[in-house]
């Protein structure tokens, strides 16, 4: 069924690799948070790149499908551009910059500002899935404290945050405990999305390619992140608002426009960004404030 | 001191065997602890003193014997035969564990107060103000500055190390303390400071203890009871200074016999 003019299979994938594929992302919607390893196949990009993800998503999408994806929120940077016209040369499937208009986002770093719907898909890059990896290196290890829940390893890296930083200092992978049972590394998607993963109506797929693991949270699956009583999870807020469309509730990247100390602020997600400007909305440097 | 005697002993080992290949590390080791006593295991190097403690803490699995535990919630188990979550829980609940380089028994890279705090939050606590004010009392109970509480272990004297690993294992006021020369690498002041301090502590918290040690010195002054070993086998037994003074075996006394006098 697959052979495509260019001599590529669907997806890239050879039909066996995506259901070894499909079969581990079964069992890691079976069991919200858990990671699940895969036999991860070499892709054509350096690990780092998203190869978990890509994998993922060659192993989802079909013909009907239409993809979004996006690098620090934005549609159009290299690695967003480049694994669009991967899946469009491979798949031969629809392309959008739209979040709206998209069955299946794969993000690296960004959940999307406009609220995902249950017919969607959003498939995360991983880099380390592992979220007690930098506090007990060895995985032997690491494995038998998530069997046996023994999770306080995992507050004893956020108190080190309020003993020197006065506050939870941890503002990207920010840890989360899924279904009330597994604690989960949100990819490193700053902590200001987290809300937007609890009870989320879309599934979410995470792979790591270099690491070999597939985890999932299914659709409306409770995601708490950790804190402690006396210092409650918040999100990062800004002083500002988006420069261009005014946005006062996203989440904004700082940048630098010239060497003389002048910067602005404007939304990551780009997608958002245009659509607001395109219903009219303006920030101080937009170019219409400007004339 | 006084001896404590219940009719249960808190921790039995039986016919405790561990080889590793040819090489015997303990054979048919038999003993009793009962609550707030201090046992000592004296020998010298290679006799078997730490794999016998490796396997009474279930560190290692002994290849003939049992050990069984007196639980806090009453009952008696084997704790090689129970489930990883119970003996990982009684671990950091009911058990600490002294280990001879404070770098074996700390994490180095996070602060003094997150190491004692440790304990506490793996068994649930979630307010770091309490966590904290439990952490700088237990500091102060071991004679570290409180103002040192947000520095690292590795910026700690070797004695700061062993005190503050031992705040770590007591946080969570456990029943049962293993040992395993817990002044040793350290110098003499410094030892007879952490000496008195392991003193005080065992006598006020009524912590049971089994201290493995080369330095007779040190079996005197912590220890109730006296086991001396020689070659894996428990050569003779008996109350600290009968050992120590009026030695029955020709090992013992030779042991006895080889401490210079200053």
């Amino acid at each position: 069924m697959s052979a495509q003019p260019g001599g590529y299979n669907f997806a890239y994938l050879d039909e066996q690799t995506k259901r070894m594929i499909r079969r581990a992302i079964l069992k890691a919607v079976a069991v919200p948070g858990y990671q699940v390893p895969f036999a991860s196949r070499e892709m054509p990009m350096p690990y780092g790149w998203g190869t978990g993800g890509v994998q993922v998503t060659a192993a989802i999408i079909t013909r009907t499908d239409v993809l979004k994806v996006i690098d620090q929120g934005s549609d159009d940077t290299t690695n967003a551009v480049s694994i669009r016209k991967f899946f469009a040369k491979t798949a031969d499937v629809a392309t959008t910059e739209r979040t709206t208009d998209a069955s299946i986002i794969q993000t690296r770093h960004r959940i999307p500002e406009t609220p995902l719907r249950r017919d969607q898909i959003i498939v995360y890059q991983v880099p380390i899935p592992e979220p007690l990896r930098f506090l007990e290196p060895r995985e032997t290890e690491t494995r038998r404290m998530h069997a046996l829940e023994e999770y306080g390893l995992m507050h004893v890296k956020l108190y080190e945050d309020i003993a020197r930083h006065g506050h939870i200092a941890t503002t990207y992978a920010y840890p989360v405990k899924v279904n009330g049972r597994y604690v989960t590394d949100p990819s490193p998607t700053p902590k200001f999305d987290n809300p937007k993963m609890d009870n989320c109506p879309a599934l979410q797929l995470f792979g790591a390619g270099r690491e070999k693991r597939i985890y999932a949270i299914p659709p409306y699956t409770e995601v708490k992140s950790l804190d402690f009583e006396d210092h409650p999870f918040e999100v990062q807020t800004w002083e500002e608002s988006c420069a261009l469309c005014g946005a006062g509730d996203t989440f904004l990247d700082e940048v630098i426009t010239d060497d003389r100390g002048g910067r602005m602020f404007v939304c990551s997600d780009s997608d958002f960004c245009s659509q607001r400007r395109s219903a009219g909305h303006t920030g101080v440097q937009s170019p219409e404030a400007a004339e | 001191m006084s001896l404590f005697c219940y009719a249960e002993p808190l921790l039995s080992a039986e016919g405790i065997t561990k080889t590793f290949g040819r090489i015997t590390g303990c054979a048919d080791v038999n003993l009793d602890l009962y609550a707030g006593e201090v046992l000592g295991i004296v020998g010298e190097s290679g006799s078997g003193k730490s794999t016998l403690l490796r396997c009474l803490s279930a560190a290692v699995t002994p290849d003939a014997g049992t050990v069984s535990y007196t639980l806090r919630q009453g009952g008696t188990k084997d704790v090689h035969a129970m489930g990883d979550a119970e003996r990982r829980m009684l671990m950091r609940t009911d058990w600490a564990f002294v280990h001879q380089n404070p770098r074996d028994g700390l994490r180095m890279h996070v602060s003094a107060g997150g190491n004692v705090g440790e304990r506490l939050m793996a068994v649930g606590e979630r307010h770091y103000g309490d966590i904290r004010g439990c952490a700088g009392e237990w500091l102060a109970k071991v004679e570290i500055a409180e103002n040192r509480i947000d520095d690292l272990p590795v910026t700690f004297s070797g004695g700061m190390q062993q005190r503050l690993q031992i705040a770590r294992n007591l946080v969570t006021h456990p029943r049962l303390a293993f040992m395993d020369e817990p002044t040793g690498g350290l110098d003499v002041s410094v030892q007879a400071r952490l000496l008195d301090l392991l003193r005080g502590l065992v006598s006020d918290l009524g912590l049971a203890a089994i201290v493995v040690t080369h330095d007779l010195a040190v079996a005197r002054h912590l220890s109730h009871r006296l086991m001396v070993m020689k070659q894996g086998r428990v050569v003779e037994t008996g109350l600290t200074d009968q050992v120590l003074d009026d030695p029955q075996h020709p090992y013992s006394q030779l042991l006895v016999s080889s401490i210079l006098r200053a």
